[in-house]
């Protein structure tokens, strides 16, 4: 019975949210500056995750290629489609679900027990829209680029490990890259992702406005929102796998 | 001014504010006074409709904030400027951002123009040239004051203080009464103070409200609440004997 109230609330949360911001002006320089906080900001933790990530895959793939009929340029064909498919969209969005949701969380949290909240709302500023709309803007636009940079580095440190171990040439690991390559993949792969970064930043910024109490309850909404996001982002990926490659 | 009529609200099973009916009136400093529970913050935080309330009315300038719908209440807010009892203010901004904030949402001023009204103000509270320190920078102090200043800053109708001198020495604290008295007699203003400081209520209190057990219990003035006899207001006010003392001799 909680968690259908708590979904209404969200929803209700969610229609408040996308009413016309005050002042465009305003708007788009919160924007630009969450893109830079949520996005920017998430670039080193991205960049190292992907590199390693990418490496793993190779090397995994590569140590498992026991059959004398399956091509070497099957490391890479493997590493392109797990790093595209699922790895940079879905790890890098648990990733960022632990960074920045538990950030924006703790950050509304804290503005709601200090009553910084009350103090946008008495002077006649919708909060939701002030505080909430320019992250998911920012998130929804720069987590696809995000994990477009992701893509890329992944695919990169794969090649990397694959050098360095002797495991696999240059060539073969790009021809394999470029084998049964479908553009679709990406488009899949960037849709999910703004459909995360909506869930991450609007299911964050949920715990941490209705935050009731005092530093404590700040830390368990941050934590509740981390948890959430995730099962959220999980779900979310079963059912637009369903949707966009078994149709 | 704001008018109050039969006000209730409960929080589940609990009746924090029972038929309330009080007046607030325009040029005058209007003080909420009452023990910690007694309902003083629930009826502040209903006044400005961060709290919804279940039966009754509130009026400002004859017309009920109850009935409006948000975004007439947003228009409303925007006459109301409020100063918290943790200053609330943006820790994110510096001084001078806070206090052009609502400047920068609601007028259509020049950055000029509204530079000038940020000093102004800051002037006002005798904060000059502080603009470019960030609130935790700031002393307790400061930091009242400087949420009197974004406060002030759209030249609100309405002043709402919720306990403006928590947590401050009585140095600050009378600072602070006589910026609030000073401000509510020069932009003739509503001005409603939720205290629990005996020299507030002496010094600035124009009408006073107690609040007992979520009823108005008793309204006077700084110089009626000397002589009343009622318990309940003798008991809270003049809690120690040193201000049994000072109201014998007052009497």
């Amino acid at each position: 019975m909680k968690l259908i109230s708590q979904i209404g609330k969200y929803f209700l949360m969610l229609w408040m949210i996308f009413s016309k911001p005050e002042k465009m002006r305003v708007f788009w320089k919160k924007t630009l500056e969450e893109i830079n906080l949520i996005g920017v900001k998430s670039l080193p933790i991205v960049a190292l995750m992907s590199i390693f990530m990418g490496a793993v895959i190779a090397l995994q793939t590569a140590s498992n290629m026991d059959s004398p009929w399956l091509p070497e340029y099957t490391i890479g064909y493997i590493t392109r489609s797990s790093t595209i498919l699922e790895f940079s969209p879905t790890i890098i969005s648990l990733i960022l679900a632990g960074k920045v949701g538990s950030n924006i969380s703790s950050e509304i949290g804290m503005m709601r027990v200090t009553e910084q909240i009350d103090a946008l709302e008495i002077m006649g500023v919708n909060s939701l829209t002030y505080l909430v709309l320019p992250k998911i803007s920012a998130a929804m636009f720069f987590f696809p680029v995000l994990i477009i940079f992701s893509m890329g580095l992944s695919i990169f440190g794969g090649w990397l490990a694959l050098i360095l171990s002797d495991l696999s040439s240059t060539d073969t690991y790009i021809f394999g890259l470029r084998s049964f390559f479908r553009a679709s993949d990406i488009t899949y792969a960037l849709s999910k992702t703004v459909v995360f970064g909506f869930l991450i930043v609007s299911i964050a910024s949920f715990y941490g406005y209705y935050t009731r109490g005092g530093a404590i309850d700040v830390g368990r909404s941050s934590t509740q929102a981390v948890v959430s996001s995730s099962v959220a982002i999980l779900l979310a990926n079963f059912l637009m796998t369903q949707m966009f490659l078994l149709k | 001014m704001i008018q109050v009529n039969h006000l209730n609200k409960s929080f589940g099973d609990h009746h924090v504010l029972k038929d309330v009916s009080a007046s607030f009136e325009k040029g005058r400093v209007n003080l909420i006074i009452g023990a910690s529970g007694s309902g003083k913050s629930v009826l502040t935080k209903s006044l400005v409709g961060l709290h919804e309330i279940d039966s009754g009315e509130i009026l400002y300038n004859g017309r009920n904030i109850c009935t409006m719908n948000q975004y007439e209440l947003r228009d409303q807010r925007k006459e109301i400027g409020m100063l918290f009892q943790g200053s609330a203010l943006f820790d994110s901004m510096t001084v001078e951002q806070n206090v052009m904030f609502p400047l920068t949402m609601f007028s259509n001023m020049t950055r000029k123009e509204m530079l000038d009204r940020v000093n102004f103000c800051l002037d006002r509270v005798n904060l000059e040239g502080r603009n470019n320190l960030f609130p935790a920078e700031c002393s307790g102090g400061m930091q009242k004051r400087i949420a009197i200043a974004r406060a002030i800053a759209m030249k609100p109708q309405y002043l709402f203080c919720d306990e403006p001198n928590s947590g401050l020495d009585p140095q600050t604290s009378i600072l602070i009464d006589s910026l609030i008295k000073e401000i509510t007699l020069e932009y003739n203003i509503t001005t409603i103070v939720i205290t629990h400081d005996m020299n507030s209520v002496i010094e600035i209190g124009d009408h006073i409200n107690f609040i007992y057990e979520g009823k108005n219990l008793w309204q006077g003035t700084s110089k009626t609440i000397i002589q009343t006899d009622v318990q309940e207001v003798v008991d809270f006010v003049f809690a120690s004997q040193f201000m049994k003392d000072i109201r014998e001799q007052l009497k």
